[in-house]
C-alpha cells in the first residue's frame, strides 16, 4: 500500500513538473522542434528585465537599407537606427540643409546606399569605442561614425571602385580602413567593349589612413590589382600586424553569368599585402599620383554642419613598384570570408562552394614568402604554392562555409550558408566541437570583439538571409531573422530570436560599459557655432534678403518662438533655422511646415538646423512640434502668413503679441 | 578658535544646502544647490535652469540664478550679496577674538553665529514659502488644493522631503553645513579647553 502511494506521488509530481514546462500547446503547426530546444533557463538567458541594461551593444549594418542600426545583447531590442547612406524623413538626415552634403558623390546627390560590414575602432588590437566605420557598396564609400554621438561624421567616396565589398575593415591601432573592389572595372573608367574584361578590367584595394585623433580619413594609397573580384578582408592580428588579407573570387575574370564562369578554377586567391612595406616604398618615391574624382563629406561638430570637398588625386601603386610586399595564396573555391585568429597565425578562407575550411598559417607564409616557394604568378604578383602555407584544412564541417569568427579558447565559429548552421571547431586540432542550427541559411556572425585579439566570447550573433516561417507573416516581404547564441560553455546554446531591419551583412559588438557613460546627452548652446542659430529667444527673429526669407526659430517647452510670422509671399524661399534651446535630456523638438517638400526636422538640444520651403499658396499656414516634448506638446504650433507675390505686407513676428527681444 | 572661524570661508566654496526633484520623468534627479551667493547646479549640466523651465508651468517665479539675473527676468537676491559680508565679517572676527583670546568672546561668537544660522534658515523658509505661494495666476497648471479650495501651493520643505505634484523633492543640508559643524565644534572646544592656553 504504502509503495502504491510512493509511485502514485511520483507519477503525480513529474506530471506537474512536466506541465510546468510546456506553458500552452503552440499554434503552430510544423515548428515544435525548434522550440523544444529553448528550454527555460536558456530564455533567461535573453532575458532583460524591463528597466534593465543589455550587457553589450549590437552594431548591425542595415544592408540595403544603408544605415546601422543598433542594439542591446543579448535581448535583441532595436534601439536607434543610425542613418548613414540613406536619406531618413524621420530624423531629417539627407533632407536638412546640413545633413544633404553628406550624401554627395562624384556622381552627384545619392539619397541611398547599401551598407555592409561595421567595424569598431580598434588600439592595440582591441575595441576602443571610439568610431564605428561602415562601408557602402554600391557607390563606394566609407562612412565614421561617433560613437559618442551615434551620427555619421565622414562619409569618404572611394575611386576607381565599383562595389565596395571587401571593407570596412580596421587594422589593429585603426591605423587604416579598407576598401575593396568586388566589381573589375576600366581604371579609369572608359568607352571600351564589355567583353574586353579579361586583362583590361581592374579592382583598386584602398588603403584609406584614419587620424588618430579626430578619426578623420584620407585615402593613403590604392593598390591597383587585376580585375578579380575581391570579396572580404581582413587585418592581420598581433604576430601578423602590418599585412591585410584580402578574399578573391573571378580570378578566371569572367564578365557574364559569373555563376557558372566565376566558378571554374579550383582554387581562388588570397591576396597578402604587406602594408608596412608598401608604406616604407612610399617614403621612398614609389607609387604615382592619378586623376580622379571623389567626395569627401565631412561633419563640423562646432557648426554642426556637413561640408563637400571634390577630391581630385590618389596614390596607386602597382604590384611591380612594390616586390616582395603583395602575395597571392590559393584558396579552394571562390572564398568569401577571409579571418585571421586573435594570435594573427591563422588566416581561414572559406570557400563558399567547398565543404572545407581552409587554413592558412602566417609563419608558413613568411617562410614560404622567404624561400621563394613560388607556383608562378598572376600579373606579376606571385602565387605562394598551396603546401608551403597551408597549415591544413577542416574537411567536411558543413556546406558552403562563409565567415568565421573567435573567442579566446582557440575555437572558430564559422557560419555554413547552405547547410544552414554554425560550427564551432578547434583551430589547432582542426576538429569539429559543436554545431547549432541556424534559421536559416546564415551569412555572418558576430561575436563582441570577435574579430580583434581580444573576443567577448559570451554571445554569438548569427545574421540570417532567409527568414520564411520564422515570425507571424507580413506579405511577401518578411523581416530578417537573426539568432543570438550563448557561447560561454562548451556547447552553443541557442537564446534567442530577433528580427532585423534590412538585411544585416555583419555587425560589430561591444560592452555597453566601454560606450554607455561616453554617450552625449545633450549639446551645449555655449558651443553652438551654427552661422544661423538663434541662442536665445531674445535673437530669434525673421529677416528678408530678397525673395529669400530667413526665419531664426527658436524652441523650448512648449512654444516656438516666434509664433506668429507674416510677410512671407508666394515664391520666397524660406529658411526655417531651428535652434532647439533645451539643455536638458532626452528633449528634442521637432518641426513640420504643412507644404514643404521636404522632411520634418528632428532636432537635439542645443542643436540648430535648417528646411526650406517654399511657399506656392496664398493663406495662413501652421507649423508644429513633431516630437512629443512635453505636456503641451500639443500647443506647440504657430502660423505663417503668406500674402500674394508683389503683395506689400511687411515682415513681422511676434510670440504672444510682442517682438521677442524687445523691451515691454 | 582661528582654525575654526577660519573654516567659516569654505562657506565661498561649498553650498550650503541642496534641493533634489525626483520624477517619473527625472530618474536621474535635478538638483540645485544653494551657495551663499549663488545658485549652482545639484546633478547635472544646467539642472537650475531645467527646474526653473518646469517651474514656469505651475507659474512660480524665475530662480534668483546669474542667468536669470543677466536676462532680466528676475531681482538678484540681497542675500547673495549680504551673506558673503557676513560670512567674511564672522570669520574676521573670529580670528581676531582667537588673538584676543578671552573665552568668553569665544562663546559670544558662537551666539553670533548661531543667530546668523537662524536668521538665515528663517529667511531661507520665507523665500520657499514666497515662491510656493506667488504664483501667476495665468500659469499653465492651476490646481486647486481639495484641502484648502485654494490654488495649491508648491512650498518645497526646508529640511526632508515632500511630494509636490509628480516630484518627491528632498531639502537637506550640504557640504558646507558641514564646515559649519565642524567650526562650531573647534569653537566650542577652544571655549571648553581654553584654560589650558592649548589652543588659542
Amino acid at each position: 500500500m504504502k509503495q502504491i502511494l510512493k509511485t502514485t506521488i511520483t507519477i503525480l509530481s513529474v506530471a506537474i513538473i512536466m506541465a510546468g514546462c510546456n506553458p500552452a500547446p503552440s499554434g503552430s503547426k510544423s515548428k515544435n522542434s525548434s522550440k523544444g530546444a529553448l528550454s527555460g533557463t536558456q530564455a533567461e538567458k535573453a532575458f532583460v528585465a524591463p528597466g534593465e541594461h543589455d550587457e553589450y551593444y549590437g552594431f548591425l549594418s542595415g544592408g540595403f537599407s544603408g544605415q546601422l542600426a543598433v542594439y542591446g545583447l543579448p535581448s535583441g531590442r532595436l534601439f536607434r537606427v543610425i542613418p548613414v547612406f540613406s536619406q531618413d524623413p524621420e530624423k531629417g538626415y539627407g533632407y536638412s540643409e546640413e545633413t544633404k552634403p553628406m550624401l554627395m558623390t562624384s556622381h552627384g546627390f545619392v539619397p541611398w546606399g547599401d551598407s555592409h560590414h561595421p567595424d569598431i575602432s580598434q588600439t592595440n588590437g582591441e575595441l576602443d569605442g571610439r568610431w564605428v566605420f561602415i562601408n557602402e557598396n554600391n557607390t563606394p564609400r566609407i562612412a565614421r561614425v561617433s560613437l559618442t554621438t551615434f551620427e555619421t561624421e565622414e562619409i569618404i567616396e572611394i575611386p576607381n571602385s565599383a562595389g565596395n565589398h571587401s571593407s570596412a575593415f580596421i587594422t589593429e591601432n585603426s591605423e587604416y580602413v579598407v576598401a575593396g573592389t568586388r566589381f573589375g572595372v576600366p581604371i579609369p573608367q572608359k568607352d571600351i567593349p564589355i567583353s574586353d574584361y579579361k586583362g583590361n578590367f581592374k579592382g583598386s584595394l584602398t588603403f584609406v589612413k584614419i587620424d588618430p585623433e579626430s578619426g578623420h580619413m584620407n585615402i593613403a594609397f590604392q593598390v591597383r590589382m587585376p580585375g578579380f573580384n575581391f570579396d572580404l578582408a581582413h587585418p592581420g592580428r598581433d604576430k601578423s600586424h602590418g599585412w591585410m588579407f584580402f578574399s578573391s573570387y573571378n580570378t578566371e575574370e569572367a564578365n557574364s553569368l559569373l555563376e557558372v564562369n566565376a566558378s571554374q578554377n579550383d582554387k581562388d586567391f588570397i591576396a597578402a599585402i604587406n602594408w608596412k612595406k608598401i608604406e616604407e616604398y612610399i617614403a621612398q618615391g614609389k607609387g604615382h599620383e592619378e586623376r580622379a574624382e571623389y567626395a569627401h563629406n565631412t561633419w563640423d561638430d562646432a557648426t554642426h554642419t556637413a561640408t563637400t570637398v571634390m577630391e581630385d588625386e590618389v596614390l596607386i601603386i602597382n604590384p611591380e613598384d612594390v616586390p616582395g610586399a603583395i602575395f597571392f595564396m590559393p584558396t579552394p573555391k571562390s572564398p568569401h570570408g577571409c579571418d585571421v585568429d586573435p594570435t594573427g597565425e591563422y588566416i581561414i578562407g572559406s570557400g563558399k562552394l567547398a565543404a572545407t575550411i581552409t587554413v592558412h598559417s602566417f609563419t608558413k607564409m613568411l617562410k614560404a614568402i622567404e624561400d621563394k616557394a613560388f607556383d608562378g604568378e598572376s600579373y606579376g604578383i606571385p602565387i605562394l604554392k598551396y603546401d608551403a602555407v597551408n597549415y591544413g584544412s577542416l574537411e567536411q564541417p558543413g556546406l558552403g562555409p562563409l565567415h568565421t569568427e573567435f573567442d579566446t579558447r582557440g575555437n572558430g565559429y564559422t557560419t555554413f550558408f547552405i547547410s544552414s548552421e554554425v560550427v564551432k571547431w578547434n583551430i589547432k586540432n582542426l576538429e569539429v566541437v559543436d554545431r547549432k542550427s541556424t534559421f536559416y541559411s546564415v551569412g555572418h556572425l558576430m561575436i563582441p570583439g570577435g574579430n580583434s585579439r581580444k573576443p567577448f566570447d559570451k554571445y554569438l550573433v548569427a545574421m540570417n538571409k532567409i527568414t520564411k516561417d520564422r515570425y507571424i507573416p507580413t506579405g511577401p516581404e518578411v523581416c530578417q531573422s537573426a539568432q543570438i547564441y550563448d557561447i560561454s560553455g562548451d556547447k552553443m546554446e541557442l537564446i534567442l530570436d530577433f528580427p532585423t531591419i534590412g538585411e544585416p551583412h555583419y555587425a560589430a559588438g561591444c560592452p555597453t560599459e566601454l560606450l554607455a557613460d561616453k554617450s552625449v546627452k545633450i549639446y551645449k548652446l555655449a558651443d553652438n557655432k551654427h552661422p544661423y542659430a538663434a541662442l536665445s529667444e531674445a535673437d530669434s527673429r525673421v529677416e528678408r534678403k530678397g525673395n529669400e526669407v530667413h526665419i531664426y526659430l527658436t524652441m523650448i517647452r512648449s512654444h516656438f518662438s516666434p509664433d506668429n510670422i507674416e510677410g512671407v509671399k508666394v515664391g520666397d524661399k524660406v529658411f526655417f533655422h531651428v535652434t532647439n534651446l533645451e539643455q536638458d535630456y532626452d528633449v528634442p523638438h521637432g518641426i513640420a511646415m504643412i507644404g514643404a517638400n521636404t522632411s520634418e526636422l528632428l532636432t537635439m538640444p542645443g542643436r540648430t538646423e535648417t528646411f526650406v520651403w517654399n511657399p506656392k499658396k496664398v493663406g495662413v499656414w501652421p507649423f508644429y512640434c513633431t516630437d512629443f516634448c512635453s505636456a503641451l506638446h500639443q500647443e506647440m504650433q504657430g502660423y505663417v502668413r503668406v500674402s500674394p507675390k508683389g503683395s506689400n505686407v511687411p515682415i513681422s513676428y511676434t510670440l504672444d503679441e510682442e517682438v521677442p527681444g524687445e523691451e515691454e | 578658535m582661528i582654525a575654526g572661524s577660519f573654516m567659516l570661508l569654505a562657506l565661498f566654496i561649498f553650498p550650503l544646502w541642496k534641493i533634489t526633484l525626483v520624477a517619473p520623468q527625472y530618474p536621474e534627479p535635478l538638483g540645485m544647490y544653494i551657495h551663499i551667493n549663488r545658485l549652482a547646479d545639484g546633478i547635472e549640466f544646467n539642472d537650475v535652469q531645467n527646474i526653473d523651465l518646469l517651474n514656469h508651468y505651475i507659474g512660480m517665479a524665475h530662480l534668483p540664478s546669474a542667468q536669470n539675473v543677466k536676462k532680466g527676468l528676475v531681482e538678484p537676491f540681497v542675500e547673495f550679496s549680504i551673506m558673503p559680508f557676513v560670512v567674511s565679517a564672522l570669520a574676521l572676527l573670529g580670528v581676531v577674538f582667537g588673538f584676543i583670546g578671552k573665552r568668553k568672546l569665544y562663546l559670544w561668537w558662537f551666539i553670533l553665529l548661531s543667530i546668523s544660522g537662524i536668521v538665515g534658515i528663517y529667511d531661507f523658509y520665507l523665500w520657499l514659502y514666497e515662491y510656493g505661494h506667488n504664483l501667476d495666476p495665468n500659469a499653465i497648471l492651476r490646481i486647486i488644493d481639495p484641502v484648502t479650495g485654494e490654488l495649491m501651493a508648491y512650498q518645497p520643505p526646508v529640511f526632508g522631503y515632500k511630494r509636490l505634484l509628480n516630484f518627491d523633492v528632498y531639502s537637506y543640508p550640504a557640504m558646507g553645513m558641514s564646515f559649519i559643524a565642524g567650526s562650531v565644534v573647534l569653537v566650542l572646544l577652544a571655549f571648553l579647553f581654553a584654560n589650558k592656553k592649548l589652543i588659542r
